[in-house]
C-alpha cells in the first residue's frame, strides 16, 4: 500500500497518496479547481497557473495541479487573493484571444470561455494584443488550425508526444513570438501528422478544430437531384448523446437515425454491415495467410495487423514504410461501404451512382483525410464524398431543430443497415480482435468461440497493450493445418503502444499472429471527432454502452448477419474473389518518417 | 546535401545520438555553416530519431540558432530599451542603407544577414550590435560606417 499523506482543504481533512496533487486532492473532496493547461490524460505542465491557491506559510500563489501534495499542508482554494490572481489571468489570455466567440465552432463548448464567463472578465482590463495577420491553416483534409484562438497551454503539443508519440507539433520560438507550430511551420497537410485528431479532442478553444463539411451536406441534402446516404459508425451512437443532453453513456441509435430521416437524408444506413463485412474479409485474409506460412512454407508478412484505422494506418506509412505488408489489405468499414454504396446499392436501388452523394458518420478526423485519399475511387466515383464527425452530426441536429430528447426511435433502412453485435463492438479497443475471432474459430472449428457468452473479456478494457490466445482443436478437414496450434494476439491502441508493437516486429521478435491497432486511446469510441470532453472516465462509460449494444444485437457472428449472406450469393460471391479484391481491399504507400 | 549528411555525421559521432546531444550537433552545424538549413535539421532528426518539429522546435527557441539568416556575417542589434533609448533605430537606418537590406533579410551572395537581438548585456555600452562574434559599442552612425566600411573591403 501506498504512503499516505494527510492535508486540509477549505476545512476539509483529506487524505491521499503520496505524489498525488493538490488538484487530485481537492477533487477526492468534490472541490472543483478551475484548469486550463491540465488534462488528465496528459503529464502535468503547470504553465497556465489558472489553479493557483492559497498554501498556508506561503506568500506567493501555489499551482495546484503541479504541487504534489504534502502531509500537514493547509490549502485555500477560493480566497479573495485567489480570485483576484483567477480574475487577471484570464483577462490577460482573453487579451491575446481572438474573441470572435460567436463565429467560433467551440462556441458553448470552449474551456477558456466558461472561465472567462465565471470569472466575469467583462471589462477591458488589458488592451487586446491579438496578433493581427494570423492566417488559418485549411491545407489539411481533416484538421484546421487557427492560431488567434490558441492559448499556448500545449495540452495538443503533449498530446501528440505522450499519447501518439508523433510529435507533428512543437513549441516553437519565444516569449513574444512563441507559438504552437509545425517543422519550418510547414502547412498541416505538408508534414508527418496521421490526422487522428487528438489535439482537437484535447484543445480546450477553437484553435485547433477539425475541417467541416456539413455546409456542402445540407447543399446536397437541398439538391432534389441527389440521392444523400448516410452511414454511422458504431461509436458515435454510443457518444452524440453527450452533445444533445443525454448523459454520457447513452445509446442513442434509435434518435439518432430518426433524427438523420428527418433532416432530410435519403436513406439512413449502418457502418457496422461493412465491419461485419471487414470480418469476413479480414477473417479469411488472415487464415489464407496462415495457410500459406504453415502449408505452402510461402514466405507470408505475420503477424497480420487490421488497417480499419486511418489514424493508424498513414502512422505506419510514416513511420515503418518497410512494413506495410503487415497491414491487413480490407479497406476500412467507412471506405468498403463507400465503394459499395455506389455499385451494390446503386444497382439494387437502381439508382445513377452519379446522382448518389454518400457520406460517413465518423468518431474520427482522419476518416476526412482517408475519404480525399486518391485511390479511394474503385467503384468509378468517389467511392465517400464527405466525412463527418461526430461533433458535427451533433451540430447539424441542433441546426434542424430537431428536438433530439424527445425522439422516437426508428430502425436502419435497408440494404445496408443491418449488423451483428460483432460489428458494433468495432468502436471499442479490442473489438475487431474479438469480431474477428468469433467468425475465424468458427470458420476453423465449426463452432463458436470457447468463451462464456462469446464474450473474449482478455481483449477488452483500457490497459494499452493487450494479449491473448487461442488454441485450435478438432479442426474442420480444410483447415487441419491449423489443429492443435495456439494463436497468439495483441491489441493495441493510442500510437505510443503501436510504435511498441511495431518496434518488436522490425526486431523480428514478435509473438504474435494476429494484432488490432486502434490509432486513438480507447479505441474509435475515444476518437478525434468524439464529443468533447473525452477522458478516461468518459472513454469506460461509452465502452461499456458498446457492449450494452453487442449483448442486444440477435445476431453477434458477422458470418451470421443475413445481409452479408446475400451480399456473396448476389454480389461479391465468395471473400477475396475478384470483386472483393477491386472493391474492398487496398493498397498502402511509403511516406517520410521526418 | 551530401555535405550536410557528412558533417551531421561527424557531429553524431562526437556527441552521441541521444536526445541530449542535440543542442551540440545544432552548435556544431552552426559554427561550420553560419545557419540551420531546413536539410540540415532534417537530418539531425533522421540521426536522432526525434521528430523534425522538435528539432525545429528547439532551433527557434535560441537566437543565437539562425533558421532563416544564412549570411556569412551576422549583424545583431540590441533591441533592448536601453540601446534603443540611446539610439539604435539610427543604427538599423545606417545599416540598412548601406547593406540595401531591411532587418530580417541577406544581402545578394550571401554575404551580410541584418538581425535584432535580445540584450547583450552591454546596456552601459550602447547602443551596441555583434558582428558574428565580435562586439561593437558606443555606435553612432559614423562609426557603424567605419565599421561596416572594413568588413566591407578587408573580409570579403
Amino acid at each position: 500500500m501506498a504512503e499516505l499523506v494527510k492535508l486540509n482543504i477549505d476545512g476539509i481533512d483529506v487524505q491521499i497518496e503520496k505524489g498525488q496533487s493538490i488538484l487530485d486532492a481537492a477533487k477526492k473532496v468534490n472541490i472543483r479547481i478551475p484548469t486550463l493547461c491540465h488534462h488528465e490524460d496528459l503529464c502535468v505542465a503547470g504553465n497556465c497557473r489558472v489553479c493557483v491557491v492559497e498554501q498556508e506559510g506561503r506568500n506567493t500563489l501555489t499551482p495546484s495541479c503541479a504541487t504534489p501534495a504534502e502531509e500537514g499542508m493547509v490549502i485555500k482554494t477560493s480566497t479573495p487573493k485567489v480570485r483576484r490572481a483567477r480574475k487577471d489571468l484570464m483577462a490577460l489570455l482573453v487579451s491575446e484571444h481572438n474573441t470572435q466567440c460567436t463565429t467560433c465552432y467551440r462556441s458553448t463548448n470552449c474551456e477558456l470561455q466558461d472561465l472567462a464567463a465565471e470569472y466575469n472578465v467583462d471589462n477591458n482590463i488589458y488592451l487586446s494584443v491579438l496578433k493581427e495577420d494570423l492566417e488559418i491553416d485549411k491545407s489539411s483534409w481533416s484538421i484546421e488550425k487557427d492560431d488567434s484562438k490558441c492559448i499556448r497551454c500545449q495540452r495538443c503539443v503533449r498530446t501528440c508526444a505522450e499519447l501518439q508519440h508523433v510529435n507533428a507539433l512543437a513549441v516553437t520560438e519565444r516569449g513574444r513570438d512563441m507559438k504552437i507550430s509545425t517543422f519550418m511551420h510547414l502547412p498541416m497537410n505538408e508534414i508527418v501528422c496521421t490526422n487522428c485528431g487528438q489535439c482537437i479532442t484535447h484543445c480546450p478553444t477553437g484553435a485547433l478544430t477539425e475541417r467541416r463539411y456539413y455546409d456542402e451536406i445540407w447543399e446536397a441534402i437541398d439538391d432534389p437531384e441527389k440521392h444523400v446516404v448516410i452511414n454511422t459508425a458504431p461509436s458515435v451512437r454510443v457518444a452524440l448523446g453527450e452533445m444533445l443532453g443525454f448523459p454520457v453513456g447513452t445509446r442513442v441509435t434509435g434518435k439518432m437515425v430518426t433524427a438523420l430521416k428527418k433532416m432530410g437524408f435519403d436513406s439512413v444506413l449502418d457502418t457496422d454491415f461493412s465491419a461485419d463485412l471487414t470480418i469476413i474479409e479480414e477473417a479469411n485474409e488472415l487464415l489464407q495467410r496462415l495457410k500459406d506460412a504453415l502449408v505452402h512454407k510461402k514466405d507470408v508478412a505475420l503477424p497480420m495487423i487490421t488497417s480499419c484505422s486511418p489514424g493508424w494506418v498513414k502512422f505506419i506509412e510514416h513511420m515503418y514504410p518497410e512494413h506495410l505488408a503487415h497491414l491487413s489489405s480490407c479497406k476500412s468499414p467507412q471506405q468498403m461501404f463507400g465503394a459499395l454504396t455506389k455499385t451494390y446499392y446503386a444497382e439494387k436501388k437502381g439508382i445513377d451512382p452519379s446522382k448518389i452523394i454518400s457520406v460517413a458518420g465518423m468518431p474520427c478526423a482522419a476518416k476526412k483525410y482517408e475519404a480525399n485519399r486518391p485511390e479511394m475511387r474503385d467503384s468509378g466515383y468517389h467511392d465517400v464524398d464527405a466525412g463527418l464527425t461526430t461533433r458535427e452530426i451533433g451540430h447539424m441536429i441542433k441546426q434542424s431543430g430537431i428536438n433530439f430528447l424527445e425522439l422516437e426511435d426508428s430502425n436502419f433502412d435497408s440494404i445496408m443497415g443491418e449488423s451483428s453485435g460483432a460489428g458494433v463492438i468495432f468502436g471499442a479497443t479490442g473489438g475487431v480482435m474479438e469480431a474477428a475471432l468469433r467468425t475465424a474459430y468458427f470458420v476453423i472449428t465449426g463452432r463458436p468461440v470457447p468463451f462464456d457468452n462469446l464474450n473474449i473479456t482478455p481483449v477488452r478494457g483500457l490497459k494499452g497493450i493487450k494479449e491473448t490466445s487461442v488454441k485450435f482443436e478438432n479442426c474442420l478437414p480444410e483447415y487441419s493445418f491449423l489443429e492443435g496450434v495456439e494463436a497468439k494476439f495483441a491489441i493495441a491502441h493510442g500510437l505510443i503502444n503501436a510504435r511498441q508493437i511495431m518496434d518488436q516486429i522490425v526486431a523480428g521478435e514478435s509473438p504474435y499472429h494476429f494484432i488490432e491497432i486502434m490509432a486513438c486511446p480507447g479505441g474509435c469510441i475515444g476518437g478525434g471527432g468524439q464529443p468533447i470532453p473525452t477522458n478516461d472516465e468518459i472513454r469506460k462509460k461509452r465502452i461499456k454502452a458498446i457492449y450494452d449494444e453487442d449483448m442486444n444485437k440477435p445476431i453477434r457472428m458477422s458470418h451470421e448477419n443475413p445481409e452479408i449472406i446475400k451480399i456473396y450469393e448476389d454480389f461479391l460471391q465468395k471473400p477475396l474473389g475478384e470483386k472483393s479484391h477491386h472493391l474492398l481491399h487496398t493498397k498502402y504507400r511509403k511516406r517520410k518518417r521526418y | 546535401m551530401a555535405e550536410v549528411k557528412e558533417l551531421v555525421n561527424e557531429l553524431v559521432d562526437k556527441y552521441g545520438r541521444e536526445r541530449k546531444s542535440l543542442l551540440p550537433i545544432l552548435q556544431g552545424i552552426h559554427l561550420e555553416r553560419n545557419y540551420l538549413s531546413k536539410e540540415a535539421m532534417l537530418e539531425v532528426a533522421k540521426q536522432l530519431d526525434l521528430s523534425a518539429a522538435e528539432i525545429y522546435g528547439t532551433a527557434s527557441f535560441y537566437s543565437f540558432l539562425d533558421t532563416k539568416a544564412d549570411g556569412k556575417y551576422k549583424i545583431r542589434v540590441c533591441k533592448s530599451i536601453t540601446c534603443e533609448m540611446k539610439g539604435k533605430s539610427d543604427i538599423i537606418k545606417t545599416l540598412e542603407d548601406m547593406l540595401k537590406i531591411k532587418v530580417g533579410e541577406t544581402t545578394e551572395g550571401k554575404r551580410f544577414s541584418l538581425l535584432e537581438t535580445n540584450c547583450l548585456g552591454l546596456c552601459d555600452q550602447g547602443p551596441a550590435m555583434l558582428i558574428n562574434e565580435e562586439y561593437y559599442t558606443k555606435l553612432t552612425a559614423a562609426k557603424v560606417r567605419k565599421i561596416l566600411g572594413e568588413y566591407i573591403r578587408n573580409k570579403y
